[in-house]
């Protein structure tokens, strides 16, 4: 019998924190499976956020750092600058990466800097009881919206993929998501590509992934997967937003 | 026909991979594993195709597909 599929050893035996049907279980596999066939482990190190992926350190088997809250892409600027040979990517999510982290991120991303950022936008604080985000969407109920986010007040969601795209600096950004296994397929691809765009030299790139929170958006898996589908597509499309050859 | 291994006591039981299988072969048991979650069985091996959308699907890395 062949292997059809499995673990890839590029994930440790750790078992996942994440809670039952959390998104950021597929993305960590699809990130982890994406630096194993492209045979960069001994040279990948990986930037962990503060969030709900704040212990990636211990899931991923290559080298791993923690920053501070919003800070990974400046440890990782500092990473690849002091030896260009390092593979090195972030891994964000919005609260992260679009608030407190908001300076960090587009300053890598108009130096151009030759890191890959893997952005997890779930729509909500999640690791802290699951208040509102800059991405959270209009009328979503969080714990700081209890009336659903009105835009009058709160503004309006930080589509950060076309933001960022229109910069100079960035080679590759595009929006995905793992909602269905179509689309993981589709997201795999995409983060692939992230990578081999820092391995040819070419500069800044970024994976925006909608990912489902179930627990703070008080759902089941397939709830939240469904309404993903539904409600953070049409507001965040889905597609490759910059790309230089 | 294929062959599908389950990490049982990495299961959190979610279901997703359930809701993937074009077969219908995958459902919760009724045993429950260490950390407390009914993880996923499969109900007829040699009904699968090992086509590894439930693997795929699967949050936490609990399915192996051989075929
Ligand atoms: C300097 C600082 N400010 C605030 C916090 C509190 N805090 C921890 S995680 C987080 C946001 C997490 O949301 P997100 O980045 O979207 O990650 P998720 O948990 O949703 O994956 C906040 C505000 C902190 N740890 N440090
Ligand atoms: S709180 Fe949300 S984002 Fe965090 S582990 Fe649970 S489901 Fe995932
Ligand atoms: S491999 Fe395909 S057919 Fe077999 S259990 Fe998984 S989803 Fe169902
Ligand atoms: S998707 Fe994974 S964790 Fe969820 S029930 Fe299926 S095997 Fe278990
Ligand atoms: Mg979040």
């Amino acid at each position: 019998m062949a292997v059809v599929y499995e673990k890839t050893k590029l994930l440790t035996d750790k078992p996942l924190h994440y809670c039952p049907g959390c998104t950021h279980g597929i993305i960590h596999r699809l990130v982890a499976e994406a630096i194993d066939e492209l045979g960069i482990q001994e040279r990948t190190i990986g930037i962990a956020p503060v969030g709900c992926a704040v212990f990636a350190y211990d899931y991923f088997n290559c080298d791993m750092m923690e920053a501070a809250h919003g800070r990974a892409p400046a440890v990782a600027t500092g990473c690849k600058r002091v030896n260009p040979k390092n593979i090195v990517f972030t891994y964000q999510g919005d609260g992260d990466l679009a608030s407190i982290g908001a300076a960090e991120i587009t300053h890598a991303a108009t130096r151009g800097e030759n890191i890959t950022v893997i952005f997890v936008n779930n729509a909500i604080y999640g690791m802290t009881g699951g208040q509102m985000a800059p991405t959270t969407l209009p009328g979503q109920v969080t714990t700081t919206s209890p009336y659903g986010r009105d835009p009058k007040l709160c503004g309006y969601p930080i589509r950060v993929s076309e933001m960022l795209a229109t910069l100079d600096g960035p080679a590759y950004i595009s929006r995905v998501s793992v909602h269905d296994v179509k689309h993981i397929l589709d997201a795999k691809k995409s983060i692939r590509k992230a990578f081999e765009t820092q391995i040819a030299g070419k500069g800044f790139s970024l994976v925006e992934v909608l990912s489902a929170c179930p627990t703070n958006w008080g759902m089941t898996p397939q709830e939240a997967l469904k309404w993903l589908e539904q409600n953070m597509i049409p507001q965040y499309p889905l597609g490759v937003k910059k790309e230089v050859e | 026909m294929a062959k599908l291994t389950i990490a049982v006591e990495t299961c959190k039981g979610c279901g997703l991979c359930a809701d993937v299988c074009p077969r219908h072969l995958l459902a919760l048991s009724k045993e429950i594993n260490s950390r407390g979650y009914h993880p996923i069985a499969i109900s007829d091996q040699d009904q699968c195709i090992g086509c590894a959308f439930c693997a795929r699907m699967c949050p936490d890395a609990v399915i192996k597909v051989e075929k």
